[in-house]
């Protein structure tokens, strides 16, 4: 005690109200840095979306907007799905062990039927939508190309089944959404299948 | 004079003044604050860039009359703002060439502090104040590009904002949290909206508040970087300061009426300025599903940008952007050499200094270019040169041993081959290699071998 001051006193008033005070504003600011995550509304924006496949060519790609996302489905053919067999060694992740998909379609296809591709066209590198090169030995891909994605952002590569490439920037395959087929015409992405 | 008018009497002026020392704050600030007599060309740009910022604001606001934050809205908006509204082609060209005259006017303002050391002591508060306006500048246009709402602003941001999902762990919700949604949307464009038009520019004008009020405190540093400070008369003035007002406003005027000149002759002649200030693409608006055939960004970003291309590591890429920017908030403590103008700095720190700024402009260049394979090998031998120029300022801060530059020499080298060594790409450039290893020994064995280091006499007085 100086002077009549009881310095603990004051001391020990000053910590306990920057303390609470400290509190105070930490709590104030979780509602407001909470208020800049997705709304309920744009959670709910999500519904899942109806396609019919049944007039689709081989080699046809068709882009539809799911959670405001492209998907593609493309119609391979015999040859194409063949093909995916033969590029594995040029493949990063061939089995798809790192990268997003479906259980039922963790396969050489990623897809539930291997005719159809159900793909999130969106470059795992920094999120471009890569250009699709349907064509084996497209010129403006080189000779040895065997059909698939480019994304020209980067120069990130991809297969016919969203597998990505040794050597670019991009890190897995592209994503395969939840999808299933109602019958044999009618496609719901969004949805998963049920499989046994 | 200031009691004459308590007596009665006196003019508008001393009224005022007594309830307002305006007088007072004119003294210190103006004409009777000393400023160093040796400003050069460099010295403008501080002044340009506050010219600048009240272009930016003036034009904002009235930008933001006839703008609408939605995504079905915007792109609509500004083809009316540009088509519709009487002179509205003007404000918004004012605008966007203002975005690009700022970093133009901030980036040879740096470069100003980097050739006279305006960064070392006592003003290295004031140099990380610039830097964080810096960094605010550099968000504040990130958020205004996205609000045309064309595919560059579209998909500009989407690189960008994915860049944050690269963290291990934390940033896929990070970059949900930045985009308060799963995709860009309507939501992002809102609040992209509000944090550039109300929150950055009152950041922005805190900062610059207080990067004044450092500034009045240490006082200019000037081309010779001696502190004139130390050299005072008997009337206790510097010998050879010149008061601010009206010595520099009327330079500064000069300055000004040279850049407002240049400044409508590109809003009014090149608006697009050969497509580096607006990018074609942006006349095109926003499609979530396409991307265009290439994304690069704007000019003032593309150093940064090679960077981050140039290193083939997706999360290593990203350090090394952040870091090529936050080693620049170190220098004060990084270059601790006792002469800070470039001009009685060594012939070895002023080539590095030129090589450093040559390379940033190589690596912008860079950025603009999609990749090949002989622009990449470039862009990582260019980013291996910035962050060497670092290590290098660092070594040349006091003089060393011959062993002393000989392990910083075999360190360096060790390093630039280490990356070789991992990086997952077409292989060694052996030539490439070469030309480094020549280039570092250029910089780290001639000190050891030759007097190329030696910095020069600084005189007491300034020169000229
Ligand atoms: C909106 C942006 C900025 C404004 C309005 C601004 C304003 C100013 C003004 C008016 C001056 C005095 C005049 C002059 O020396 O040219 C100054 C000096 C200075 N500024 Fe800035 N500045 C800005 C950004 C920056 C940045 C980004 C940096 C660096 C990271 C920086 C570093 C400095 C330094 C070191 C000085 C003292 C220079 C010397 O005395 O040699 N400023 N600033
Ligand atoms: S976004 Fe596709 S390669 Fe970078």
């Amino acid at each position: 005690m100086s002077n009549g001051v009881d310095n603990n006193r004051r001391h020990f008033l000053t910590v306990a109200t920057s303390v609470v005070g400290g509190i105070g504003v930490a709590a104030m600011a979780a509602p407001f840095l909470a208020s800049l995550r997705p709304s309920a509304r744009a959670r709910l924006a999500g519904a899942p979306v109806e396609v019919d496949v049944s007039k689709m060519d081989e080699g046809e790609r068709i882009t539809l907007s799911w959670r405001g996302r492209p998907i593609h489905v493309v119609r391979r053919g015999e040859d194409a799905i063949e093909r995916l067999g033969e590029i594995r060694d040029r493949l990063r992740d061939p089995d798809s062990d790192s990268s997003d998909q479906p259980e039922y379609a963790k396969n050489e296809y990623r897809s539930l039927k291997p005719e159809y591709l159900v793909m999130v066209a969106v470059c795992t590198h920094l999120g471009c939508s890569p250009s699709f090169h349907p064509d084996p030995a497209d010129p403006a891909m080189g000779s040895d190309w065997p059909g698939g994605y480019f994304c020209a952002c980067h120069g990130s590569r991809f297969d016919l089944a969203g597998r990505v490439y040794r050597g670019v920037p991009a890190p897995t395959n592209m994503d395969i959404p939840p999808h299933r087929f109602v019958d044999d015409n009618t496609l719901i992405v969004g949805e998963d299948a049920e499989v046994a | 004079m200031q009691n004459k008018s308590n007596q009665g009497g006196g003019t508008v002026g001393d009224w005022i003044n007594d309830r307002l020392p305006y007088r007072q704050f004119v003294e210190d600030q103006l004409t009777g604050y000393y400023a160093p007599k040796n400003f050069n060309f460099w010295y403008f740009f501080g002044s340009l860039a506050l010219l600048v910022l009240v272009i930016q604001i003036v034009t904002g606001i009235f930008l933001t009359m006839s703008y609408k934050p939605s995504a079905d809205g915007a792109f609509a908006s500004v083809e009316y703002i540009m088509r519709d509204v009487e002179w509205g082609w003007l404000i918004r060209y004012m605008h966007s060439t203002g975005a690009s005259m700022f970093f133009l006017v901030v980036y040879l303002h740096m470069f100003r502090g980097l050739m006279y050391g305006s960064y070392k002591k006592p003003r290295e508060l004031l140099w990380i104040f610039g830097m964080l306006i810096y960094v605010v500048l550099m968000a504040e246009a990130f958020f205004g590009y996205l609000l045309p709402w064309g595919q560059m602003s579209y998909w500009g941001a989407q690189v960008i904002i994915s860049l944050f999902s690269v963290l291990p762990g934390i940033g896929e919700p990070l970059a949900i949290w930045i985009r308060g949604d799963y995709l860009i949307s309507d939501v992002t464009l809102n609040r992209f909206f509000a944090l550039h038009v109300v929150a950055l520019p009152l950041v922005l004008i805190g900062l610059i508040f207080f990067h004044l009020v450092a500034l009045r405190q240490t006082g200019s540093n000037n081309p010779d970087g001696i502190e004139i400070k130390e050299n005072k008369g008997p009337d206790g003035k510097p010998v050879d300061g010149i008061p601010f007002h009206p010595y520099y406003t009327v330079k500064d005027i000069v300055g000004v009426g040279v850049f407002l000149a240049l400044f409508f002759a590109i809003v009014f002649f090149a608006p697009t300025f050969l497509d580096l200030f607006l990018k074609p693409a942006n006349f095109i608006p926003a499609d979530p599903l396409q991307t265009p055939e290439y994304v690069p960004p704007v000019w003032y970003f593309t150093p940064f940008y090679a960077i981050l291309a140039a290193i083939p590591d997706q999360v290593g890429g990203v350090i090394a952007m952040g870091l090529a920017i936050l080693v620049l908030f170190a220098m004060p403590w990084i270059d601790r050499h006792p002469v800070k103008s470039i001009r009685y700095r060594s012939f070895l720190y002023k080539a590095l200094l030129m090589s450093f700024a040559f390379g940033f402009i190589v690596l912008g260049y860079l950025g603009l270019k999609p990749a090949t394979t002989l622009y990449n090998e470039l862009a990582l031998r260019f980013t291996e040169f910035y962050f060497m120029f670092f290590i290098i300022s660092w070594v040349y801060s006091e003089p060393r041993s011959r062993n002393y530059y000989y392990g910083a020499f075999a360190i360096v080298v060790a390093l630039i081959a280490v990356i070789d060594l991992v990086r997952d790409m077409a292989g060694i450039s052996w030539i490439a290699l070469l030309v480094m290893i020549a280039v570092t020994a250029f910089f780290l064995l001639l000190p050891a071998h030759t007097r190329l280091n030696e910095s020069k006499p600084v005189p007491e007085r300034l020169t000229s």
